[in-house]
Order: structure tokens, then C-alpha cells, then sequence
């Protein structure tokens, strides 16, 4: 994967460093801090581009680098007193955006049902109805471009959390987990299932490939599941995440088959989609009840992460879907300009 | 499923939701045919709306589906 080009001051900061390799004396002075802690003081971090994809640069670095970029960057401290910036300030606007839930009891089926109410199908307008029904081939694409920078790369933020639990929260994310990595078969690990669906679709299947494209929020969205994940004080929130992607996915899967089928695409290109109405269906109540329900006995004090981490899924999701909707019934382009 | 130890079947009634269905079942149809298993964990329908009946695909959620308890 290549760098992405910088979106402002942040980028073109963290740019100037990658280009080199690290070095034993620090880079970073109070002076570039102060600039950086300024440049991350927008009006909204989360749909703020320079702040996203910075950060999403800096993540990518513990998954899997940067073509020309030293590898001895990930741990490097200046970069993650840059990490840390962006982190507060994202974490931040979370706090003061994203719903409180309600507050649940720390027990498994209360904990799972709190979760299944968050995430209950509603009515209305959503991306899923959208492309099943009205979306044209263009529109099609683009929503595959957005979904291309997490599930190219499916399930690996939310593997970042297994050294840190313990007991029937690990093993219920383990299954999940193996599920997701095909269950020992390579070719249907849901990241090389979704591949295949891009170049049914006559699109580049590499990882980080249409970064360029992508707006702010769809970044944030993943770059959500990689805060949750990297961090082990946010386990409770890595479990309720998950819990809520899965609970809100077997449904809207089933509308994106049909859509894909619509425009004409073959069972190879719809493969994914069809995969995703039996898999996620299992691993809601898996992830519900086993992870974060078990989680929430075993660490009571981590209910409330659990939830915020559920309602930040949910929020992220409603401002990605709102974008799409917003350009699509406008007429625009949902990307960015190549 | 092949390739790993013996594992006591065991069916989990969720509420609300499906059947889940862990270890060593063999599902088959009305005719005794093998329904193919694609996942070690498996969900089966128990509201009667799946598309992709026996297995559950979260339609039980659309229709507000409700054990008794």
C-alpha cells in the first residue's frame, strides 16, 4: 500500500517523518507538538479530514505498513505522541456526540437485550434499502469503495482485543473470529470473499487501494474500531462495537445481495453479501450474549463502555449512510475527486 | 466439518432468536438428505420467516419475534 496524500497540516507533518527512517534522537519538539495539538483543534474531528486520515495513517502502521515506509515507525514515540493527540481529540468529540445509552444491568441477557434494542431494525431510509431498490451501477461501485477500506481487512480491529480478555468473553470472540478468518479456509475468509466481490465488480481488490477517495467519516468509522481495539482500557467497547456491527448486519446484507443481483452481477460478486445473512446471524447472538454479555459479568464496571462502544458503532454508521443518501439524492459523487 | 475432536452436540435456545447449534449434529431435510453445514456454529430459524430457512437470517428481528419465556 502506498501513503496517502496528505489532507492538510497533520498529514503533510507525519509524511515529512515516514519518508525517512526513524531515528534514535526524537524528531519531535515541544514546538511541532504544540503545532500538531493545533492543527488537531477543528470544529469536528470526526468528519475533519486532515485529523482521519492521519490517523488512519498512523493505525496502518500496526496492520500491515506502507510500502516504502521503515516498519521500525509503529512503535516509534514520537508518533504516538501524534497518535495521542488525534486519539484525544477524536475521543473527545465522541463523548460529546454519540447518544448516551441507557443504563443496563451488568448481567448476560440484559446486557444482549440492551444491545439487540440499540440495534433494532427501523424504518426509513438507509443505504441498504437504497442499493437493494434504486442505486445505479456507479452508485454501486461507490458504495463498495466505501465499505473496501475496513472489509478488505475484515475483522482485524476487533482481533486486537483477544490477549485482553479472559474466560467465555475470549472464547466467544475467538469464534466469531475464526468465522470471520473462513474457519481455516483462506478463500472464505470474509476479507478474500469481499476481494472477489470487487473485481466481480470490476474494481482494484487491494487493501487501502481507494484511500484517496474515501471522506473523513468513512475513515472515522474505521478508524473507530482501531481506536477500540489498540487500546485495552476500551475493551468494553471493542466487545459492544462488534456486537453492534454484527446486529446490524445480517438484514442490510440481504438488501445489498439483492441490489448487486439487480444490477446483474454473478453468485461469485453477491457471494459475500449471501455469506454475511447466515454468518452474522450467528454471530450476533455469539457476540451479544458470549462476549459482551459474559464481558459485562465478569467486569461490571465495563457495562457503560460496552454500550457507548455499541452507540458509537451506531453513530458512525448513521453519519456514513447519511453521507452516501445525502449524495446520491443530490446527484453527486460520494467519493472524493480521483 | 472435519479435522477436530469429537464435540458433544449442544442446542442453545436464544431468546427472542434462533437455535444455536454447536458440535457434532448432522442436519438433514425432510428426506434424510445431508443439509450442507458451512460453519462450525450454526444458526437455525425458529420464528418460520428465514429466506435461507433452516438456518436464521435475523428476520425474527423484522417481524419482533417472541419466545415464551
Amino acid at each position: 500500500m502506498k501513503l496517502p496524500a496528505p489532507r492538510g497540516p497533520l498529514g503533510a507533518s507525519l509524511t515529512d517523518l515516514l519518508v525517512h527512517p526513524p531515528r534514535d534522537t526524537d524528531d519531535v519538539d515541544d514546538a511541532v507538538l504544540s503545532r500538531w495539538r493545533d492543527a488537531a483543534t477543528v470544529a469536528d474531528p470526526v468528519t475533519d479530514d486532515d485529523v482521519q486520515l492521519t490517523l488512519w495513517t498512523l493505525y496502518a502502521l500496526h496492520y500491515r505498513g506502507f510500502e516504502g515506509v521503515d516498519d521500525a515507525w509503529e512503535w516509534d514515540p514520537d508518533l504516538l505522541r501524534l497518535r495521542r493527540v488525534l486519539e484525544n481529540a477524536f475521543e473527545a468529540a465522541l463523548r460529546h456526540q454519540v447518544p448516551a445509552p441507557t443504563a443496563t444491568a451488568a448481567e448476560r441477557e440484559a446486557v444482549a437485550a440492551a444491545l439487540f434494542a440499540m440495534t433494532a431494525p427501523a424504518p426509513g431510509p438507509s443505504v441498504a434499502r437504497y442499493v437493494s431498490r434504486s442505486a445505479d451501477a456507479t452508485q454501486a461501485e461507490e458504495f463498495l469503495i466505501h465499505r473496501s477500506l475496513y472489509t478488505l481487512m475484515e475483522a482485524d480491529p476487533h482481533t486486537w482485543a483477544v490477549p485482553r480478555l479472559s474466560g467465555a468473553p475470549k472464547a466467544a470472540l475467538v469464534e466469531v473470529q475464526a468465522d470471520e478468518y473462513g474457519g481455516g479456509r483462506p478463500d472464505r475468509m470474509h476479507s478474500a470473499l469481499f476481494a472477489r466481490t470487487m473485481r466481480g465488480a470490476g474494481l482494484v481488490d487491494e487493501y487501502g487501494y481507494y484511500v484517496d477517495r474515501l471522506p473523513a467519516v468513512t475513515i472515522a468509522a474505521l478508524n473507530l474500531m482501531s481506536l477500540f481495539g489498540l487500546h485495552r482500557r476500551w475493551r468494553g467497547a471493542i466487545a459492544g462495537h462488534l456486537a453492534a456491527f454484527e446486529m446490524t448486519s445480517s438484514l442490510p446484507n440481504r438488501l445489498y445481495g439483492d441490489g448487486f443481483r439487480r444490477l446483474g452481477h454473478d453468485a461469485g460478486t453477491t457471494d459475500y453479501f449471501d455469506e454475511h445473512v447466515e454468518a452474522d446471524a450467528v454471530h450476533e447472538q455469539i457476540a451479544g450474549r458470549d462476549l459482551a454479555g459474559r464481558l459485562a459479568e465478569q467486569e461490571p464496571e465495563l457495562v457503560g463502555d460496552i454500550l457507548f462502544g455499541a452507540a458509537a458503532c451506531l453513530y458512525l454508521d448513521e453519519l456514513v449512510g447519511r453521507h452516501l443518501l445525502d449524495a446520491w439524492s443530490a446527484g453527486t459523487s460520494s467519493l472524493r475527486a480521483a | 466439518m472435519t479435522g477436530h475432536a469429537p464435540q458433544p452436540a449442544t442446542i442453545e435456545a436464544c431468546p427472542n432468536g434462533p437455535l444455536l447449534v454447536r458440535g457434532d449434529v448432522e442436519l438433514v431435510d425432510s428426506d434424510g438428505n445431508p443439509i450442507e453445514r458451512r460453519r462450525r456454529t450454526v444458526a437455525l430459524c425458529r420464528c418460520g420467516t428465514s429466506a435461507i430457512a433452516p438456518f436464521c437470517d435475523g428476520s425474527h428481528k423484522a417481524i419482533g419475534f417472541v419466545t415464551p419465556s
